[in-house]
């Protein structure tokens, strides 16, 4: 009885916990031989974390955000993620799972360069099944950009370019949103307002968080902070 | 060594990317081969009209000719001599030899410059057997295999002559045309004694024709040439727009290797240099394949244009093509000037875009909304020269004219009407991927335009010029059946033959209809008078456009002859107008009739009047009537009785499949442009969107990461191609029939002198979209493997922040 107490425990404790990476492997292929930017990652997120990821270029930061996107595979390891581990879905099967679960935020070519603002905006949420026109309007007010709903990605500076992603990623309301450098291309005024935006509405649509950044200074104003090193989590 | 570095670095570019050189290559290739080789058809034909005005015309002399086209008195000759002047009398006409016609010329070698003898008589033997009865022909040795045992005269071989025409002493010419006393022209020798009378005044009635003035035939020939040099032009123009949209992707690829190189000390102008050096390579890389291509491409094309010619205008050119080095040089000169061109506007791009200016391969690809709107502008204003030009300019250039501004105008504004159809499309849909899809091709269209735009022209060509085609079959077919109404043609061997045959014929066939016809000038130009007897079948069946009240009883009286379509329209004839048609026969115009694949005027008059003003007029051949189950006998019968050989009787049947036959050997050439054309504009799809597959990354990259797999996003690439297609197909439609109704109802009226209705023919079309499609999912195929098997890491550099 104690025994099958304890196993519930800790189903309920994985259920919980939004990702959950074991002894995670990638390599690649490059002309001087075979490259390991993974060495064998463990790491546990939480629902509604918010968590930094920070290293050194090369350091497999970027990879490893791939990784749990379920835009690459692991070469080995598990990617548990709301008790499913997505390294042994199909090719159709994560494109499903980044359609309706993921929120994806790049430094840069994160929009539809073909869709204005309107359309970009709700374009995943659409595609996941979530368009809400009131939501999606509130999320335009919040992040100021109201003016710009007919212009097209190539009309906007790089920080309004920004606003309109994390706008895009948040409308279709995903479990979890990954960013990679998102404030990457943005001078220290707008970047900070940009993590502001991104941070509070997170927090309000209750999303987990995994960041990847270079600055300390953006890591600190998260709950918790990873450091990459060599492929290796210090 | 700088500039060999940085040639190395340069051409790099090619190495890593064969299909943009392949593309590039074959696009110039392509180009040089269709425009080289549609010219080398035209110099052959053209050098050939030329060997012909120069031996059988004395193109290369002044003449003395009549202005109004009658014969010249003889005695004018004589007069002319006397007066001291070096001249000389030709006699031509046209003499059937059996079942062969011959353009005979009568030419006196004792007074003909030497200049133009084309006659080889060395010696006195070959001069006397010449000029003394029965008479030589000196014809070519193909026109002497065919007129063997067909006459009395002895034949001289001289491979200096020409198929169809054959050379006899003036005298015995007048004689065998049964025009004593008359002459065509008289030739005037170039080196006169000083002091002589002015011709003016000694032969006031006569006009001088300068030497090397244009031939009848070079003048007939000339819309067939015009329309191969405007479908070598497009094959051309095709071929270039795939240049310069490869050497403009290119220039801007290489913008980065551009930057380090100047950063590193190499000179605008020594980087130009090395640019140009390298293009000029390739154009003479691409211009010896394109001119071989070209030389093969001409080669095959030659014998089908020669049957054109021989079918549709009586041009005799041979069917096999010289090597003319003035060709090869012209070919890489069109290389080289069509690579220039084309890659003019990204060099001056390079001279004037500052040392630091980012590459922006993506935005090479879009055109400004304000060139859209010039575009457009000058896509109305070519349209409206058009029809300007159609409404109210005459002639065959205002006709070519208006179908090159009809079709360029259309061209420069497919763009406009696609992206406003996708815009359309784009509003109605409100499904994410749906959107995005419309969306999409909106943004792709400014790269893929002028692809589209070579596809439009190559199938707006193919169903225009397919209409056009098969509405003059479908016309020409209706016609023969009411032309060859005879179930019989028989032709006898002579003059007392034919008298027995009349009488034998008398009683055995339901009637007889005479085919006997003069050679005559009317108006000024050479023409056939025929002769026909009353019988019904002519008012049943012969196929008259316009005409008279009574016309038929009005051509029986002699007082009425009917004109040929051709000659009507030429001569803007109107019913009611008088005709000299012998010195002393004026007759007046009651009918018109179609006559389609004569380049000749025509005129039918009742055979009475025919014969009492043309006494001697041949009366070998005839049509017969009987009912159609007694040929076969009557056949045999007429061989058995008369002993004639096969070639002199001809069932209708036979006349008819010979006649399409060569309708269709005629238009052979046109299908194989078309196919060719067809060819070059799937090339420019197939070099378009591979180029864009290799900028479609950052669009499509977004799109998977948010969930679409890359063979969703591959078959969304298809359609897409599929959906441009069917677009550009269904503008292609009208645009085709508008090109088909200017080729009918304008050019060839102006070319041929005949009008064909339009007709229209949907399943030619379903089979041309069908070939279309293919093309497009070929040219589309390679692009989407490639996308269908994208690694994700080639994906994901994308995001990739060191990118």
């Amino acid at each position: 009885m104690a025994v099958e107490s304890y196993i519930c425990a800790i189903v309920l404790i994985l259920a919980a916990m939004v990702i959950a990476l074991r002894n995670l492997r990638k390599s690649y292929e490059t002309a001087e031989g075979r490259l390991e930017v993974l060495r064998g990652i463990n790491l546990d997120l939480g629902a509604g974390e918010r968590v930094a990821l920070t290293g050194e270029s090369g350091s497999g930061k970027s990879t490893l955000l791939h990784l749990v996107a379920g835009l690459d595979r692991p070469d080995s390891g598990q990617i548990v993620i709301g008790g499913r581990d997505i390294s042994k879905l199909n090719d159709r099967e994560r494109a499903a799972y980044r359609r309706t679960e993921v929120g994806l935020v790049f430094q840069q070519f994160n929009l539809v360069p073909s869709l204005d603002v309107a359309a970009n905006i709700a374009f995943h949420a659409k595609l996941a099944g979530r368009h809400d026109t009131k939501w999606e309007s509130e999320l335009v007010e919040r992040l100021g950009i109201g003016a710009l709903l007919t212009r097209f990605p190539e009309q906007l500076s790089t920080g309004q370019q920004q606003r309109v992603a994390i706008g895009r990623t948040l409308a279709a309301r995903p479990g979890l949103v990954l960013a990679d450098e998102p404030t990457g291309n943005l001078d220290e005024a707008n970047g900070d307002a940009v993590l502001e935006l991104m941070l509070s509405l997170s927090k309000g649509t209750g999303s987990t968080l995994l960041l990847v950044t270079h600055s300390q200074r953006l890591a600190d104003r998260l709950d918790r902070q990873v450091h990459l090193r060599s492929g290796k989590l210090e | 060594m700088t500039m060999w570095i940085a040639a190395t670095a340069l051409l790099s570019h090619w190495r890593r990317r064969p299909l943009q050189l392949g593309a590039l290559l074959s696009g110039l290739a392509l180009a040089t081969a269709l425009w080289s080789g549609v010219q080398a058809i035209n110099a052959e034909a053209r050098a050939s009209y030329a060997r012909a005005a120069a031996v059988l015309d004395q193109n290369g002399l002044a003449h003395l000719v009549s202005p109004n086209g009658r014969a010249i008195p003889q005695s004018a000759f004589v007069w002319l001599r006397r007066a001291g002047w070096k001249v000389s009398p030709v006699l031509e006409g046209e003499y059937r030899f059996g079942t062969t016609r011959l353009r005979v010329i009568g030419i006196d070698p004792l007074t003909m410059p030497a200049e133009t003898q084309t006659v080889d008589l060395g010696n006195d033997e070959d001069l006397l057997s010449f000029i003394t009865p029965p008479g030589t022909l000196v014809v070519s040795p193909e026109t002497a295999e065919k007129i063997r045992g067909q006459t009395g005269l002895a034949l001289r071989v001289s491979d200096r002559m020409l198929d169809g025409a054959a050379f006899i002493d003036i005298g015995l010419a007048q004689r065998l045309l049964r025009r004593d006393g008359e002459l065509s022209r008289i030739v005037i020798a170039e080196n006169q004694r000083p002091g002589l009378e002015p011709l003016g005044k000694l032969v006031p009635t006569l006009s001088v024709r300068e030497p090397n003035a244009q031939t009848d035939v070079e003048h007939l020939t000339e819309s067939l040439h015009l329309n191969l040099t405007a479908f070598g032009f497009l094959a051309f123009a095709v071929g270039l727009l795939i240049v310069y949209s490869t050497i403009g992707l290119a220039f801007e690829q290489r913008r980065p290797t551009f930057r380090t190189l100047r950063c590193l000390g190499v000179s605008l102008r020594r980087l130009a240099v090395l640019l140009l050096a390298e293009l000029a390579l390739f154009a003479v890389a691409a211009g010896a394949v394109g001119v071989a291509i070209g030389y093969l491409v001409a080669s095959l094309l030659l014998p089908g244009v020669a049957a054109t010619l021989e079918g549709l205008y009586g041009a005799s050119v041979p069917g096999t093509l010289s090597l003319r080095p003035e060709w090869w040089v012209s070919g890489f000169a069109i290389a080289l000037a069509g690579t220039l061109v084309s890659s003019a506007q990204s060099l001056m791009r390079l001279m004037r875009v500052p040392l630091l200016a980012a590459a922006q391969p993506q935005a090479w690809g879009r055109s400004s909304e304000k060139g859209r709107r010039l575009q457009v502008l000058a896509a109305a204003a070519l349209l409206a020269f058009s029809g300007a030009l159609l409404l109210w300019a005459d002639g065959l250039q205002a006709g070519f004219g208006a179908l090159g501004c009809l079709l360029l105008g259309a061209a420069l504004l497919l763009p406009a009407v696609l992206s406003g159809f996708l815009t359309l499309m784009q509003r109605m849909s409100s499904r994410a991927l749906v959107t995005w899809f419309w969306a999409d091709a909106r943004q792709q269209l400014p790269g893929l335009s002028l692809a589209l735009m070579a596809l439009l022209l190559a199938l707006a060509a193919n169903v225009g010029v397919g209409t056009m085609v098969s509405s003059f079959r479908l016309t020409f077919v209706g016609w023969l059946d009411q032309r060859l109404a005879a179930e019989l043609y028989v032709a006898a061997r002579n003059e007392g033959e034919a008298d027995r045959l009349r009488a034998w014929l008398a009683t055995k066939v339901e009637s007889v209809l005479p085919i006997s016809s003069v050679d005559a000038e009317i108006r000024g130009q050479p023409m056939q008078i025929f002769g026909v007897v009353d019988d019904p079948t002519y008012r049943k069946h012969w196929p008259l456009i316009v005409g008279m009240p009574n016309v038929w009883d009005r051509v029986a009286s002699g007082e009425g002859v009917l004109v040929n379509e051709q000659f009507w329209r030429r001569e803007r004839l109107r019913i009611g107008d008088r005709l000299d048609l012998a010195s002393e026969w004026k007759a007046t115009v009651v009918g018109v009739y179609s006559d389609y694949g004569n380049p000749k005027g025509q005129v039918m008059a009742g055979i009475n009047a025919l014969i009492t003003h043309y006494p001697h007029v041949s009366r070998l051949r005839y049509g017969l009537r009987v009912p159609p189950d007694q040929v076969a006998d009557l056949r045999s019968n007429l061989s058995d009785e008369f002993g004639l050989p096969a070639e002199n009787i001809l069932d209708q049947a036979a006349l008819k499949e010979q006649s399409r036959r060569i309708f269709d050997r005629t238009f052979l050439v046109t299908g194989a442009l078309n196919i060719f054309t067809l060819g070059v504009a799937a090339l420019a799809m197939f070099s378009s969107l591979l180029t864009l597959s290799e900028m479609r990354l950052p669009q499509l990259a977004p799109v998977w990461a948010t969930g679409v797999t890359r063979r969703d996003l591959a078959l969304i690439e298809l359609l897409r191609t599929l959906v441009l297609w069917l677009a550009t197909f269904i503008a292609a439609l009208p645009l085709g029939l508008a090109l088909a109704w200017v080729l009918l109802a304008v050019v060839n009226v102006e070319a041929f002198g005949w009008r064909l209705p339009m007709y229209i023919f949907p399943y030619e079309w379903v089979r041309l979209g069908l070939v279309a499609l293919a093309a497009a999912v070929v040219s589309v195929f390679i692009p989407l493997r490639r996308l269908a098997g994208l690694a994700p890491s080639e994906l994901l550099k994308v995001f990739a922040n060191e990118r």
